[in-house]
């Protein structure tokens, strides 16, 4: 299946989904991002730098790790990790960036912009932006830049601005409005480096097609590991690019389950999360360039979200997944924050992995089945980023007394300088 | 009437129009109101009534912490279209719809167009709607007589321009410059000639928006535009000064 095959149907839609939901003054920009990007895609010199400039600057190919002693706690399926958070800046996002910022030269534009959530995609934009000698802006929500301060620290070291967004809910999505007005003002110098499957086409396709790299590779890994094709293959869903990006290695095999994991929050029923496939709160709305499933009320205004994982704490979903949702293709579930903290400790005990708090959503529903799968079944997750920038979320999470008077010391430390 | 021959007719004795702006229940219905009473006694001729949308992301900071204000404070859609009913039927000038898509599309297009034609709106305005998913909502509104008024922008190729100008009724709105709304516009040379080149695609009559505030502007415009657009700084005017500010700023625009 070649769900980017547009040739019985409009350019940039999957079933219903998708589009371009975008002011006219960007029409221009738009059209020329598409024209480059179909001369990339085309272009198989273009793929060849692609890889290898992720070969040696973040050292793909990321490997495929056997987790023994987990399968052999759950006593189910054979457990396999795609380990995308050994990636330079460390999580997945550094693919799309650097992709991207391939093209950023093609088009022979100077600046870069991004939204970013966790701050791994800002993380990753500044990175590629030092390297590449660009200016470049990162956008965040305030309430996000006080939950992943160590972020915004390598960020703005990196040489990046960093803006705190004020507006809505000080999240994600307020971030995504904030570079569409930068966009919208200095698209002649800048390129908007949108950081998931989400936006206006042909940011969807394109961010999907950056990050098949993990799912090429991931195939002929497990097939060269255990001389087979994996039963069930997971993913966590904040916007779907991580998962977009490995599910692409699997989508002809009729054998192969997809399972798309959302943000539960605090669960069914709390209006407190993010899951727009999983649970049943969400309906098709048009926000932020394109027409895909919202968290929104009847009158069209986006509800809050929560999540624990501040990279799956947004309104929508990638379009292509909602069309593959409808079909029955792709299955989604939610991990609630309280499993993703038990599941967290569970993997950095029994495994010593530390996945990012985003990235253990497609853990807890993982480990959760292969429990009750049978031994010589397969499953395979990917750990879309590592851990590390969590340090004060999940320090607050285990409640973590050393942590804490760490950090406390710190603080008096800082005060005494400032007298 | 429809949108264009109320244009035409107003033209008659005003050489440049004005349309103005109130983003629906900020600071609240009532300010509203007392907004529109200031602008019919100026003489205003046209006035976009801005649905609040959570995610505006074609506006400027004033505008997006008046649509995020109004929201909290609990504006509906059915309080958008009883406010512009009465607007309406109470003032001389024509009243517009101005919003984001979605809040069209979770109503459905038909609904917006009939509850639009009832409140007595002439049109609307939806910037993050492009023509290419403008068919079935334009057919709707040629049936109903309502228009849908198109943007055009300083980014626009001839051949865009020769699209938007084919799909345009009652009049354009010309984007005077990059940027959301809200900042100061120079006007200069490529203003004039940004609406001679939409002219050359449509017959329609031309506003121009963004950064208008002052006479000065206003003059400039004089004889290439037919109405002039003015959004940010006359909400700015009411939050600094008030009913007699707001009267002061329209009584000098249109002097
Ligand atoms: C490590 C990690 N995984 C996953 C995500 C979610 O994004 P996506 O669904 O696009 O992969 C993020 C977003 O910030 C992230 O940082």
């Amino acid at each position: 299946m070649d769900i980017f095959d547009f040739s019985d149907g409009r350019e940039g839609y999957y079933g219903e989904y998708g589009g371009v939901f975008l002011p006219e003054i960007l029409h221009a920009t738009i059209e020329e991002l598409i024209e480059c990007f179909r001369e990339c895609k085309a272009d198989p010199k273009f793929w060849q730098e692609y890889v290898s400039l992720l070969q040696n600057y973040s050292g793909r190919p990321t490997p495929v790790t056997y987790l023994e002693n987990l399968s052999r706690e759950l006593g189910g399926a054979q457990i396999y990790v795609k380990r995308d958070d050994l990636n330079h800046t460390g999580s997945h996002k550094v693919n799309n960036v650097m992709g991207q910022g391939l093209l950023t030269q093609r088009l022979g534009k100077k600046r870069v912009i991004a939204e970013t959530g966790a701050g791994q995609h800002g993380f990753a934009t500044a990175t590629m932006a030092a390297k590449f000698g660009f200016d470049c802006k990162i956008y965040m929500g305030a309430v996000d830049v006080a939950r992943q301060r160590p972020n915004v620290f390598w960020m703005e070291n990196l040489g990046a601005e960093v803006i705190a967004v004020e507006d809505g809910q000080k999240t994600l999505k307020d971030a995504v409005n904030e570079c569409m007005r930068d966009w919208v003002t200095n698209m002649a110098d800048t390129h908007y480096i949108l950081g998931t499957a989400c936006g206006p086409h042909p940011f969807p396709e394109m961010v999907s097609w950056f990050q098949s790299i993990i799912g090429l590779e991931a195939r002929e890994q497990i097939v060269a590991q255990t001389g087979r094709l994996p039963n069930r293959v997971y993913a966590c869903v904040g916007g779907g690019s991580n998962a977009m990006g490995l599910f692409q290695g699997f989508f002809d095999e009729p054998n192969v389950e997809l399972i798309g994991c959302e943000a539960g929050g605090e669960g069914v029923g709390s209006y407190m999360h993010s899951a727009r496939l999983a649970y049943d709160d969400a309906s098709v709305g048009v926000a932020q360039g394109y027409k895909t499933y919202f968290l929104q009320n009847d009158e069209g205004n986006m509800s809050e979200t929560h999540s624990v994982a501040a990279g799956l704490d947004y309104i929508g979903v990638n379009p292509i997944f909602a069309h593959l949702h409808d079909q029955g293709k792709v299955r989604f579930e939610a991990a609630t924050d309280a499993e993703v903290k038990e599941t967290l400790k569970l993997t950095m005990r029994t495994e010593g992995l530390i996945p990012a708090l985003e990235s253990t959503h497609g853990f807890v529903v993982a480990l959760k089945e292969a429990a009750t799968m049978a031994k010589d079944e397969i499953v395979l997750v990917n750990m879309s980023g590592r851990g590390d920038k969590d340090i004060f979320t999940i320090a607050d999470a285990l409640d973590d007394a050393k942590w804490k008077s760490f950090i406390g010391g710190k603080a008096d430390q800082y005060r005494a300088e400032k007298k | 009437m429809g949108l264009e021959a109320f244009i035409a007719e107003r033209k008659q004795d005003k050489d440049l129009l004005v349309m103005a702006h109130v983003v629906c229940g900020y600071p609240s219905f009532e300010d509203n109101l007392q907004e529109l009473e200031i602008m019919a006694e100026a003489g205003v001729d046209l006035v976009e009534l801005q649905f609040p949308f959570s995610e505006p992301s074609a506006d400027g900071p004033l505008f997006v912490r008046a649509n995020e204000q109004s929201l909290k404070a609990g504006t509906t859609v059915d309080q958008c279209f009883e406010f512009m009913k009465l607007a309406s039927e109470r003032f001389p000038f024509k009243v517009l719809m101005m919003g984001y898509y979605n809040t069209v599309f979770k109503m459905g297009e038909d609904v917006f167009v009939r509850r639009l034609k009832e409140a007595g709106g002439v049109g609307y305005i939806l910037p993050d709607l492009p023509v290419e998913e403008s068919a079935n909502l334009h057919q709707l509104s040629a049936d109903a007589g309502i228009e849908p008024i198109i943007l055009m922008t300083p980014t626009s190729s001839d051949k865009r321009l020769a699209q938007l100008g084919a799909a345009s009724r009652g009049m354009v709105y010309v984007v005077a410059r990059k940027g959301v709304t809200g900042s100061k516009t120079n006007m200069g040379d490529d203003v004039v000639a940004l609406i001679d080149r939409c002219r050359q695609h449509t017959n329609v009559p031309m506003g121009v928006g963004f950064g208008i505030t002052s006479k000065a502007d206003m003059d400039f415009l004089r004889g290439s535009a037919d109405l002039a657009i003015v959004g940010t700084a006359a909400l700015k005017t009411w939050e600094e000064s008030g009913a007699e500010g707001l009267r002061r700023f329209f009584a000098e625009l249109l002097a």
